[in-house]
C-alpha cells in the first residue's frame, strides 16, 4: 500500500491512497479462471474414478475447496510475479501490473483463500485431503513460484507437479489416502506440462527472455527445446494409455488414448523438424493447442467410462 | 465545534468499489453458513436432533 501526503483546499493534510479499485471481476482475475476450470475438470475426475463413494454434497465442497485453493495459488503467483508480469504481452492486462490491485490486496486475498480452503476441506471432507491441499499451494507458491521459476530451466518440469496434484487431491477426497491409479492421474498431468509449456515458450520465448524467466528456449535454445519436447510426448504417449493397463478404463479408453497419445508425438515430430520461419511458429502453436485438447479428452473419456461404468 | 476527520480520504470511485468488494463479502460468508448448515445435516442427519441431554 502506499499512501501520499497532500494538503487539501482548507489546508489539511489528508492521505490519498492507490489501493482500494480493485472491483469483483478484478479479485476473480486475481483467480486465474482459466488454470481453475481445468483444475476443477481434473480433481472431479479423481474424486468420480476413486473407489467408493463420498455424499454428493461434500463431493462438491471438496471441488470447490480445491477449486479456491488453486485459485488462492494463482493470487500468490501473481502477487509474487507482478515484476514480470509487467514486462510480459501475455501477462501485463492482470490486475496487478493493470494497477487495479495493489500487491498487498492479492497478497492477503491469497492468504486467506488459502486458508479458507484448506481448513474448509479439512473440517468438512477429510484431513489428509485438507493437508494434501495445503502441500499443492505450498509447492506452487514456495517451490515453483519463488524458487525454481525463476532459477532453472526445468522450472516447470518440477513445478508442474502442483498443476499434476488436483486429481489426487479429489481422490484422496473420497479414499482420505493416495493410490497407484491416483499416481497414474497425476502422472499423465506431469508429464504433459512439460511439452506443453514448452511449446508456448517457443513462440513467445521473447516475452520470457525480456522477464529474465528462464525457460528453456531462453536459456538452452530452441533446438534443445525441441528435442525436450519429442522426448516428453513420447514418455507421455504410453503413459496417457497407462489406465487401461492397470484396468481402470477400458478398451475404448485404451484405443482412443493410443491414437492421441500417437497424434501428440506426430505433432511434437512436426516441431521437432520445422525450425525455421512461420511454419516452426505455426507447427508449435498446432502443439499447443492439441496439448490442451489432448488432456481434456484423456480426462473426459475416463469421466465418461466411470460414470457408465457405475451407472 | 465538529473537527475535520483526518486520514486517508476515499475517492468517490474508490468508495464505490468498496461497496461492490462488500456487498460480494456479504454473499460468500452467507452461502459460507449455509454451506455448514447444509454439510452439518448430511454429516449428522436425523442424530442432530437426536443426541442424549
Amino acid at each position: 500500500m502506499s499512501l501520499v501526503e497532500r494538503q487539501d483546499t482548507i489546508g489539511q493534510n489528508t492521505a490519498v491512497w492507490d489501493g482500494g479499485m480493485g472491483s469483483v471481476s478484478d479479485y476473480v482475475a486475481l483467480l486465474k479462471p482459466r488454470v481453475m476450470s481445468l483444475v476443477i475438470f481434473t480433481a472431479f475426475v479423481g474424486l468420480m474414478l476413486a473407489p467408493g463413494s463420498v455424499h454428493p454434497v461434500l463431493g462438491a465442497v471438496a471441488i470447490l475447496c480445491i477449486a479456491i485453493g488453486a485459485g488462492a495459488s494463482g493470487a500468490l503467483n501473481m502477487w509474487y510475479d507482478a515484476d514480470i508480469d509487467e514486462i510480459m504481452s501475455r501477462t501485463r492486462k492482470r490486475p496487478i501490473p493493470a494497477g487495479k490491485i495493489t500487491r498487498d490486496e492479492a497478497l492477503a486475498f491469497g492468504i486467506t483463500l488459502s486458508i479458507g480452503s484448506i481448513v474448509t476441506l479439512g473440517l468438512l471432507v477429510n484431513w489428509f485431503a485438507g493437508a494434501f491441499l495445503a502441500f499443492t499451494i505450498f509447492f506452487y507458491v514456495i517451490i515453483y513460484t519463488m524458487w525454481l521459476k525463476r532459477s532453472t530451466p526445468q522450472n516447470i518440469v518440477i513445478g508442474g507437479a502442483a498443476g499434476a496434484f488436483p486429481p489426487m487431491v479429489g481422490w484422496a477426497s473420497v479414499t482420505g489416502g493416495v493410490s497407484l491409479e491416483s499416481f497414474v492421474l497425476f502422472l499423465i498431468i506431469f508429464m504433459w506440462t512439460p511439452p506443453h509449456f514448452w511449446a508456448l515458450a517457443l513462440f513467445k520465448s521473447g516475452d520470457y527472455r525480456a522477464a529474465g524467466v528462464p525457460m528453456l528456449p531462453v536459456v538452452a535454445g530452441e533446438t534443445s527445446t525441441r528435442h525436450h519436447i519429442l522426448a516428453y510426448s513420447l514418455l507421455l504417449a504410453p503413459i496417457g494409455i497407462a489406465p487401461y493397463f492397470l484396468g481402470f478404463a477400458t478398451p475404448v479408453y485404451g484405443i482412443a488414448s493410443a491414437a492421441l497419445g500417437l497424434a501428440f508425438v506426430a505433432l511434437a515430430v512436426d516441431v521437432w523438424r520445422k525450425r525455421e520461419g512461420d511454419e516452426a511458429r505455426k507447427a508449435c502453436v498446432r502443439l499447443f493447442k492439441f496439448s490442451i485438447f489432448y488432456l481434456f479428452l484423456l480426462f473426459a473419456l475416463l469421466l465418461g467410462e466411470s460414470l457408465i461404468v457405475g451407472a | 465545534m465538529v473537527k475535520e476527520e483526518q486520514g486517508i480520504k476515499l475517492t468517490p470511485e474508490q468508495t464505490k468499489r468498496r461497496r461492490s468488494r462488500s456487498v460480494a463479502i456479504a454473499v460468500v460468508l452467507a452461502a459460507l453458513v449455509a454451506l455448514f448448515y447444509v454439510v452439518t445435516i448430511v454429516k449428522l442427519g436425523p442424530g442432530v436432533i437426536d443426541r442424549p441431554l
